[in-house]
């Protein structure tokens, strides 16, 4: 009787602490020869933390690491790519004015000159190219290349020096549909040469379209192993999630009231003075949902921030409550709108929402810090400003419950909540919402959606703004279609599935 | 004809002799900045090797070993840098503004304990100053017009440490764009995470970095008191590391540019000792302070608005910390 190949990486007992937080407790898995193997878990389930240590980039607290069978020492990245386990990370690491080649050169030059190396690293990066449909123009610098041809460049740069299993951390989360495909389309043929692919995500579709096998994650453990043929997203989700999850949001028709917010023939150019918006109208009545669809880029951003107050209007009109805002500056700026009760849950919540280096506490108040309540004779009321921040944490469960924790320490979810807390516990009559849910895990999804219809059911008129369609389809009642600046059409979810409206999103219907 | 010819060659001799010591600044700025440590401490250590290159020259009696205690010197100081910056992620600014301040008082200071000659060092002997490189065929070239010259004033007789430090500018471009350690460099300083994750140290390369800028400054000090001057005076160095830096931006860290800065900013200077005194056409004779600042007033305007946009090696200033 043969004894079956060993997997192509095992770990086995792999604990990790970070201080007090156990990120990784009693951590085994095992990963098959010439497979695609999945690991998934909600944001700090610890699935980027096992990879790191299987990478050598942190080091384990107790356990260890088998490749083909043999426990190996992986202390640092190098001791890694020797054992031919290579690593494409979410933030790519590349040089940006480098070329192709100077990227994957960088730490297997082959001499003390480049001269030699480069002659060989470019007949085997053709052949690799060939081979893998992984092309890429190897004299451009890597920063002038598109972000799915960067992480080719990963790929090429993993291969290049040898490796045999290949560690994909969150691949997608950057990428088009269409650059999606590619991708997958290189990790099938890596698999058919007998490549071992690790692919870490929160993205249960992928899941299922790609991998062989799912281990996944839930606050620091393992908690399941499974073939992917012999499970679904449903399951997946409960397991990831630890409870039953919704993937669709469960609402009611929609009971438009009056006309909050009415845009006429509407302009907004961007910094550099190019025409972004090019003459939209449409209304938001209260008590409904109305998403704008759209590949990212093509004006929503600047519509968005424009109606917050953030952006000058070029030309059109913006009615809240049937009075014209627009040429109006007095009443028409982020501060002036908040006072007329619209809230503004901004695209980039890191930069825009909140301040990353100030408390939880202070972040709750942004933009409203000036009203009486938070306002002694000359101090801030810090009490209440503690309490108004307890009371938000509270309601939008945000964890840890903490807040005098600086924002950045937060995972992207909790940042997303206390944002979406501080805008929506004010009662805004209208609320601007740009991508509530991007970089946020899907137990996290599933309430943000909730609160956003508990918004809309109280009568309150919502512009969404997502690139998700997913999310589009689920929560809007009317869906605008953006592109290249126009407005080119309106469908309601009933009538429209995503070939429809991807056609519609690409201009071509 | 042959007098506008001298006077020429004299300006150029005056700009190479004063670029030295700017270049071989410069150049330390660029090993360190390009790797990702920036480095205003250029001064600091120029001032130190110089005081210890003078100092040790006329001790011993040989050059040389004081070439040698200003590279220690300089070296030891750059090792101070990089123990602050790179092992402990300290603000690099702040820890060279340390080392400029520490030696603009220690070096007259141990002077003073040493030599009690008021924060000075004895003028050197002949023999105590690094030597001119005598070449063969002056007298059998002199008569040729215009060759003859500029072998005679230019080229013969020139000290040492100026024909090394061309040696250092052409290496270093070499290095930068042919070595593997040349790919390394500028890789940490533009992506230290890259460089980490392709099995790297980050650490050791910028040590090395911090290493090769301390040698070359030690060297631009060496020459300021034992081949430009003849002994260590106080603050003699005189914003040179500064000047340094800004041609470095100028330059915008890359060699051949940067050397073209340094030798602008020398030609000013070897101009403005020219102009002192003498009457100019419609304004007539200038006060010498406002002809002296002349390099200094180019510098501003230079780095206000003629250099466009200079892009920093993007890591620099920045500690590498590793993320989780």
């Amino acid at each position: 009787m043969t004894q079956p190949p060993p997997p192509a990486l095992e770990a086995r007992g792999v604990n990790k602490w970070f201080g007090a937080n156990h990120a990784n407790r009693d951590v085994s898995l095992a990963v098959p020869k010439g497979t695609i193997h999945g690991v998934i878990g909600e944001n700090g389930a610890g699935k980027s933390t096992i990879m790191s240590i299987v990478y050598g980039y942190l080091p384990a607290d107790s356990g260890e690491i088998l490749v083909d069978g043999r426990p190996v020492s992986v202390k640092s990245p190098r001791d890694a790519l020797a054992v031919g386990i290579g690593m494409v990370h979410q933030h790519f690491m590349l040089v940006d004015p480098f070329t192709v080649i100077e990227n994957v050169l960088l730490g297997a030059e082959g001499g003390v000159t480049l001269a030699a190396g480069r002659d060989r690293a470019r007949k085997e990066l053709i052949h690799l190219a060939r081979e893998y449909g992984l092309e890429v123009d190897l004299d451009r610098p890597v920063g002038e290349l598109p972000v799915g041809a960067q992480q080719r460049v990963e790929i090429l740069k993993a291969l290049y020096r040898g490796a045999d299993i290949l560690i994909l951390d969150e691949p997608t989360g950057v990428l088009t549909p269409q650059e999606t495909d590619h991708l997958f389309r290189i990790l099938r043929a890596l698999r058919e040469q007998g490549k071992t692919i690790i692919i870490i995500t929160h993205k249960l579709r992928e899941i299922m379209e790609l991998t062989d096998n799912v281990t996944v994650m839930h606050r620091g453990e393992v908690v399941a192993n499974v073939r992917t043929a012999g499970t679904s997203r449903e399951q997946l989700a409960e397991l990831m999630v630890g409870r039953k999850v919704l993937l669709r949001v469960e609402k009611t028709p929609a009971n438009p009231g009056p006309v909050v917010l009415s845009v006429e023939g509407l302009r907004v150019c961007d910094r550099s003075g190019v025409e972004r918006v090019k003459g939209v109208g449409f209304t938001v009545r209260a008590g409904e949902i109305v998403g704008i669809a759209g590949v990212s880029g093509n004006g929503q951003s600047e519509l968005l921030e424009a109606l917050a107050g953030m952006r000058p209007i070029a030309a059109g009109t913006v009615r809240l409550r049937g009075e014209d805002l627009a040429g109006r500056p007095g009443l028409f700026n982020a501060r002036a709108l908040r006072r007329l009760h619209v809230g503004h849950v901004p695209e980039d919540r890191q930069r825009v929402g909140l301040v990353t280096s100030f408390e939880a506490q202070e972040c709750a108040i942004l933009g409203y810090h000036d009203e009486a309540v938070y306002n002694g004779r000359v101090l801030m009321d810090r009490a209440a400003i503690l309490s108004r921040c307890e009371s938000e944490m509270e309601a939008y469960d945000v964890r840890p419950r903490d807040p005098t924790l600086r924002a950045a320490n937060f995972s992207g979810g909790n940042q997303q909540k206390i944002v979406l807390a501080r805008e929506m516990e004010r009662n805004p009559d209208l609320l601007l919402v740009g991508q509530p849910t991007r970089g946020v895990d899907i137990g996290a999804i599933e309430f943000i959606h909730k609160r956003l219809v508990a918004l809309r059911d109280q009568g309150k008129a919502i512009l969404l703004v997502s690139v998700e369609l997913d999310e589009i389809l689920s929560l809007s009642d009317r869906i605008l279609v953006m592109f290249d600046g126009h407005l080119v059409g309106e469908v309601t979810p009933e009538q429209a599935d995503e070939r429809r409206l991807g056609l519609m999103m690409a201009g071509a219907a | 004809m042959d007098d506008i010819l001298i006077l020429a060659l004299l300006l150029i001799d005056a700009t190479i002799r004063v670029a030295t010591p700017l270049v071989l600044a410069a150049f330390a700025g660029l090993y360190c900045e390009r790797a990702g440590v920036v480095d205003i401490g250029l001064e600091g250590k120029m001032l130190a090797g110089a005081f210890f290159a003078a100092a040790v020259a006329y001790s011993t009696g040989s050059p040389w070993l004081g070439l040698l205690a200003a590279i220690a010197a300089s070296v030891t100081l750059a090792l101070v840098h990089g123990f602050a910056c790179i092992t402990h992620h300290g603000n690099q600014v702040v820890s060279g503004m340390a080392i400029n301040i520490l030696v603009a008082g220690l070096a007259p200071t141990l002077a003073y304990a040493w030599f009690k000659q008021g924060g000075q060092t004895p003028l050197l002997p002949g023999e105590a100053r690094l030597p001119q490189i005598r070449l063969p065929g002056v007298e059998a070239l002199s008569p040729i017009p215009v060759i003859g010259p500029i072998y005679r004033e230019l080229i013969d007789d020139t000290n040492v440490l100026i024909w090394l430090t061309l040696l250092v500018v052409i290496v270093t471009h070499w290095v930068l764009t042919r070595s593997r350690f040349g790919l390394r460099l500028r890789a940490v300083g533009e992506s230290p995470a890259a460089v980490d994750t392709a099995g790297l140290s980050v650490t050791k390369l910028r040590y090395q970095a911090v290493i090769l800028t301390g040698v070359l400054t030690g060297m631009a000090g060496a020459y300021l008191s034992t081949a430009h001057g003849a002994g260590f005076v106080r603050d003699m160095t005189a914003g040179k590391g500064y000047l340094a830096l800004a041609a470095l931006i100028f330059g915008k860290w890359r060699p051949w540019p940067t050397l073209f800065a340094c030798l602008l900013f020398a030609f000013t200077d070897a101009v403005q000792v020219r102009l002192q005194g003498v009457p100019l056409p419609i304004v007539g004779v200038i006060p010498v302070q406002f002809i002296q600042m002349l390099p200094y007033v180019l510098t501003v305007l230079l780095l206000a608005g003629f250099v466009g946009k200079a892009i920093a090696p993007k890591a620099s200033g920045i500690p590498y910390v590793k993320e989780r």
